[in-house]
């Protein structure tokens, strides 16, 4: 931190003053002149929470992808897929038993165990031969989608939160005051965004803390950065690589049931976030897990932002944003050159 | 930080590693000691009687089959083609190439006349055509200026990505592409007196550009510049240090690529008359991927091949599925599982087959030489 300040003064005040512009617009009463010229701040507030939120479900998918990348060198495009069985299988179980909790260990081990076997039936055949395992994850997500929907048919699911996670909370961040009688009126926003928002960097921090401060996550950073040499040592590169893949697929499934709580589960959701994790890792940086946190939470804001105040052009915008990072930065915010 | 990132080392070209795809690894095959012989007896006889074949086709099958299996596949074969160039020769693996097609469809549509008069301009088909190009090849190199930072498996990301922000894009866009719809009535124009929408006549027509797009292919293999793009395939840093501009050659590769693409997208939009963002939908995008995959990089005739068996399977997987006892609509479950069928265990297509076939025919069997005869 302090050593990246040293190195670009410019680049840490600008960072600096857009923060801070970012946290006065949070919190301070807008005066009438920016309400003239951006509409009104719950409008801002909605965006920014919802962008947040969804940037959120963006990095449970992106984190599993780009943790597989990292350490196996494996574009799995079929990840999109893992998203959308784990959305289906959550749907299931959750109207089969009513329990919404019940919904998430399950989706995370079925496809876990399905992720075990890609693993053992697929990718370990074809190990270091890249082109060859991205085509052949294209043709696992070509059968699973046509099998999903044979199975589930073309039908829009919603899983439903249970009672005391659905309507809305009032949150601590003022919107603007009341004319008559000049108290503030607070955001509400519902409840169920907000645990899966605190799920989600609960569930980032403590991938942080295995990978940096545990014996795995040594052998891990190890693998990525020398496979071959770790394997020598003595290492059991396989079950290392069977385990990262089981949980990142374990993570992509969970996702999919956030993502069928507050959005839906369809036919062509997969490609959507598939689309979506790929962009964030290109953004991101690939196989950088805080690459991928900064990367969806840019790409979430922007999709949010770009429906909230240019409808038409909303695709663009996260467009836009890969370009420019391509252009100045090919290997992404986080990644090592 | 948890950085869990590529070492320079590790990121080697797609084809250096990719030891299976060693022997589809297409290389400019210049012909040696028949050089004597004038050109027309160089050509192996099965290239005549295949020449004779389809330029006979029109008298004995129907309108339909003309139009819709011939006419599609060739159309379908050399959007493939661009990306066996792409591939091939020059080891970008670019998923874009539709993309590029459709843009050019657009743009006929867009400056053209159709349905859509709001928004069509209505040119004349000598200033819609030229422009239509155009802006397809400006698309498609810029794309591969943007693509070409990366190498490898980041190809495959980056150009995955622009090709779904343009279709989420045209079908947002209601102003310029007329959003969900799209255009239709995009109609070839009435020139030399001919009904170009007649099912003969659309038949030459792409039979035409079909054959001279795999001409190009081939001449421009075996050129100079495809001659050094294959060196920067297989080792890029060596060609820098030999003097070549690498990037420039690779995106270079990506304006020819685009450049028939672009072709094959107006031909593409006159064959079924309308252009929408379906026709370059993620899907349609990966199809061509696996279209040149099940054909075979090895050589510009795979994609042909590829694309005759894509729009078989397509047209009848109604019948076949039935006669498995499975409902219609499973096609995409058909065409997904051949494609896992083929990369699992021929990563070079059919063509890598019937390579094999061959050699395995031709191998002299005291010696274990292989004879060559003719190319294929």
């Amino acid at each position: 931190m302090r050593r990246f300040i040293e190195r670009r003064p410019i680049w840490s005040a600008l960072i600096f003053i857009v923060v801070a512009v970012l946290l006065w617009m949070i919190f301070a009463v807008w005066p009438d002149w920016l309400k003239d010229l951006i509409g009104r701040k719950k409008v801002f507030l909605n965006a920014l929470f919802n962008g947040v939120t969804l940037g959120g479900l963006y990095f449970l998918v992106a984190s599993g992808f780009t943790l597989i990348f990292g350490l196996m060198r494996n574009v799995n495009l079929a990840h999109g897929s893992l998203y959308l069985l784990g959305g289906y299988i959550g749907y299931s179980v959750s109207t089969a038993t009513g329990s919404w909790l019940l919904a998430f260990p399950v989706a995370f081990i079925v496809v876990g165990l399905f992720g075990i076997a890609l693993q053992y039936l697929v990718f370990r055949r074809m190990e270091g031969e890249d082109l060859r395992q991205t085509l052949v994850t294209i043709g696992i997500s070509i059968v699973m989608a046509d099998l999903m929907l044979w199975y589930w048919g073309g039908d829009f699911y919603n899983i439903t939160p249970p009672d005391w996670l659905s309507g809305p909370v009032q949150t601590f961040f003022v919107t603007g005051v009341k004319r008559s009688s000049g108290d503030l009126i607070f955001l509400k926003y519902p409840v169920v965004r907000l645990v899966i928002l605190a799920a989600a960097i609960v569930i980032g921090v403590g991938m942080w803390l295995l990978l940096n401060r545990t014996q795995i996550g040594m052998l891990i950073r190890a693998g990525v950065d020398d496979r071959d040499m770790l394997s020598a040592t003595g290492a059991r590169i396989q079950l290392v690589f069977v385990g990262v893949f089981a949980f990142g697929a374990g993570l992509a499934g969970l996702a999919g049931v956030v993502g069928g709580t507050f959005q839906t589960v369809a036919p062509g959701e997969d490609i959507r976030f598939l689309l979506a994790s790929l962009v964030v890792v290109i953004v991101g940086g690939m196989g950088s897990i805080t690459g991928a946190a900064i990367g969806a939470i840019i790409i979430g804001c922007a999709e949010q932002f770009g429906s909230v105040y240019m409808p038409t052009y909303a695709v663009v915008l996260t467009f836009l944003i890969m370009v420019v990072v391509l252009a100045f930065r090919p290997q992404g915010i986080m990644g090592r050159a | 930080m948890a950085d869990i990132t590529t070492t320079p080392s590790r990121r080697r070209s797609l084809f250096s590693v990719v030891e299976d795809f060693e022997s589809s690894k297409p290389t400019a095959d210049i012909p040696s000691d028949d050089s004597n012989l004038s050109w027309y007896e160089r050509i192996s006889p099965a290239w005549w009687v295949l020449a004779v074949v389809l330029l006979v086709m029109p008298s004995i099958a129907s309108g339909f089959v003309l139009n819709q299996i011939f006419g599609w596949a060739f159309i379908l074969g050399m959007i493939a083609l661009s990306l066996m160039f792409l591939a091939g020769y020059g080891g970008m693996v670019s998923l874009i190439q539709m993309t590029v097609a459709a843009s050019a469809g657009y743009m006929m549509a867009i400056f053209g006349e159709s349905a859509i008069t709001a928004i069509s301009l209505g040119w004349p088909w000598w200033a819609t055509i030229p422009i239509s190009l155009i802006i397809a090849v400006l698309f498609g190199t810029i794309t591969g200026a943007l693509a070409v930072r990366t190498d490898g498996i980041y190809t495959i990301m980056i150009t995955l990505a622009i090709a779904s922000a343009f279709f989420y894009f045209t079908r947002q866009n209601y102003v310029l592409f007329n959003g969900f719809s799209g255009f239709n009535g995009v109609l070839p124009p009435m020139l030399f007196g001919v009904d170009w929408r007649d099912p003969t006549a659309f038949y030459y027509l792409t039979l035409f550009w079909a054959t001279l797009a795999y001409l190009a292919v081939r001449y421009v293999s075996r050129a100079p510049f495809g001659l050094a793009l294959q060196g920067v395939r297989d080792n890029p840093r060596r060609m820098a240090a030999l003097g070549f501009n690498v990037n420039a050659h690779r995106i270079a590769a990506y304006a020819f690529a685009a450049l028939i693409a672009g072709i094959g997208g107006i031909l593409l939009t006159w064959q079924s008359a309308q252009i929408s963002p379906g026709t370059a939908g993620i899907g349609p995008v990966i199809d061509i991927l696996v279209i040149a995959v099940i054909g075979g990089l090895g050589r510009p005739i795979g994609p042909f091949i590829g694309a005759i068996i894509y729009v078989v399977l397509k047209i009848f997987a109604i019948d076949i599925l039935n006669s498995l006892g499975m409902a219609g609509d499973r096609f995409q479950l058909l065409v997904g599982i051949s494609f896992l069928l083929i990369v699992f265990f021929s990563p070079d297509g059919i063509l890598g087959l019937w390579d094999r076939w061959r050699e395995s025919r031709g191998r002299d069997r005291l010696t274990g030489e292989i004879q060559r005869d003719g190319d294929g």
